[in-house]
């Protein structure tokens, strides 16, 4: 079985919900990023406590129609690739919610 | 926070540029009268400015190769602007600063530049490379990198359109509404704008094409092409953050187009 996987928002980010898509940007370097439906709802649901794995099935899985192992396999590469701009943080352990959420701007 | 200082003494002169009046104090005549020629049209008219800056002139060393990498970095509470031709603190809250700079109109209009746009960050406003231009009571900004037509479009202007810049484009932001003032920073047509002021319409994304049209952008290429025309010098993350969130809020309140054009007079039938 894989580890567990924790994931919150990077403070080290700006970001704002326009015409229904979501942009992020990286404060340290400037980086771009727009999040469609579905990483956006990730996006939002990474306080840091809930486990990856919860917020696919809890969440991506009900509110969309998608495969659940081809979900967490997608969930996994979205934030692997967010954590390397430092967007987002990643830890086996718990972590605590660094940036508010984008929806309360 | 700013400022406003008493009264400019006699060797300083006011540059007043979307309402912000700098005032840049020199020992140096001939440089003063370089800055009055080049900056006629904004200068300040107003008794009291908002900053003031005092200049130190040097030579610039032929042995001494020009470094072009510009530095805007907060250090010790002070902005420090930095290039091979200049060398500059300011503290805005003092409302005071220096400028060592090479005896040349480039390095204070750089420094002005950067200036202006931290200021207008804080406000949420921004210097965007973009020609601007007034009709019928509304400004109207044309943005693009160069080449993309903002000179030519501004040479197409009509009549009753006053050219506010060929270049950049000054944004300022009113409550719920933006307002595009003239600025002194010329392009290729080497013309300072009309020093005025009206609210903003429409910002107009740039392409030659085959024919005029105007066509809608979705929301997220506005932000970002918006981001990419956005005069930004400083290495900042809390600058980052106001900048991007400017550009959305500008995003949400006025309409980003793209304008494609032939270049010739009709495009101007189109705007409104």
């Amino acid at each position: 079985m894989m580890a567990e996987k924790y994931v919150a928002r990077s403070s080290a980010i700006a970001a704002r919900l326009l015409g229904g898509e979501m942009m992020v940007m990286s404060t340290a370097d400037s980086t771009f990023f727009t999040l469609d439906e579905v990483a956006s709802a990730i996006w939002q649901a990474a306080d840091g406590r809930t486990p990856l794995s919860e917020i696919v099935a809890g969440k991506i899985c009900q509110e969309f129609d998608v495969d659940r192992e081809q979900a967490q396999r997608d969930a996994a590469r979205f934030v692997d690739e967010l954590s390397q701009h430092g967007i987002l943080l990643v830890s086996d352990q718990p972590l605590m919610e660094s940036s508010p959420s984008p929806e309360s701007r | 926070m700013t400022t406003t200082l008493p009264t400019i003494a006699k060797e300083a002169v006011s540059i007043e540029i979307g309402g912000m009046a700098i005032a840049l104090r020199t020992q140096n005549p001939s440089f003063r009268q370089m800055i009055e020629n080049r900056y006629a049209g904004f200068l300040g008219t107003s008794p009291s400015s908002h900053f003031e800056f005092d200049i130190d002139l040097y030579e610039p060393s032929e042995s001494t190769p020009a470094n072009d990498d510009l530095e805007v970095k907060i250090e010790e509470g002070e902005w420090l602007l930095q290039r091979g031709d200049f060398r500059a603190r300011w503290n805005p809250d003092a409302g005071h600063g220096q400028i060592r700079q090479a005896c040349s109109p480039y390095a204070i209009d750089c420094v002005l530049r950067i200036i202006h746009s931290l200021l207008l960050a804080r406000q949420g406003g921004f210097l965007v490379h973009a020609a601007s231009a007034i009709r019928g009571g509304n400004a109207f900004l044309f943005a693009g990198v160069s080449g993309a037509g903002k000179t030519t479009i501004s040479r197409l202007a009509p009549p009753d359109a006053k050219l506010l810049t060929d270049e950049i484009s000054y944004v300022r932001r009113e409550g719920n509404r933006y307002l595009a003032c003239g600025t002194p920073f010329a392009g290729e047509l080497a013309r300072v704008g009309e020093n005025q002021s009206a609210p903003l319409s429409a910002l107009f994304l740039l392409e030659k094409g085959l024919q005029n049209s105007i066509e809608p952008v979705g929301a997220v290429e506005a932000v970002q092409r918006l981001l990419r025309n956005i005069l930004f010098f400083a290495d900042d993350p809390e600058l980052v953050e106001l900048v991007f969130q400017s550009a959305c809020e500008f995003a949400s309140l006025v309409p980003i187009r793209r304008l494609v054009f032939v270049p010739d007079q009709r495009v101007w039938d189109i705007i409104r």
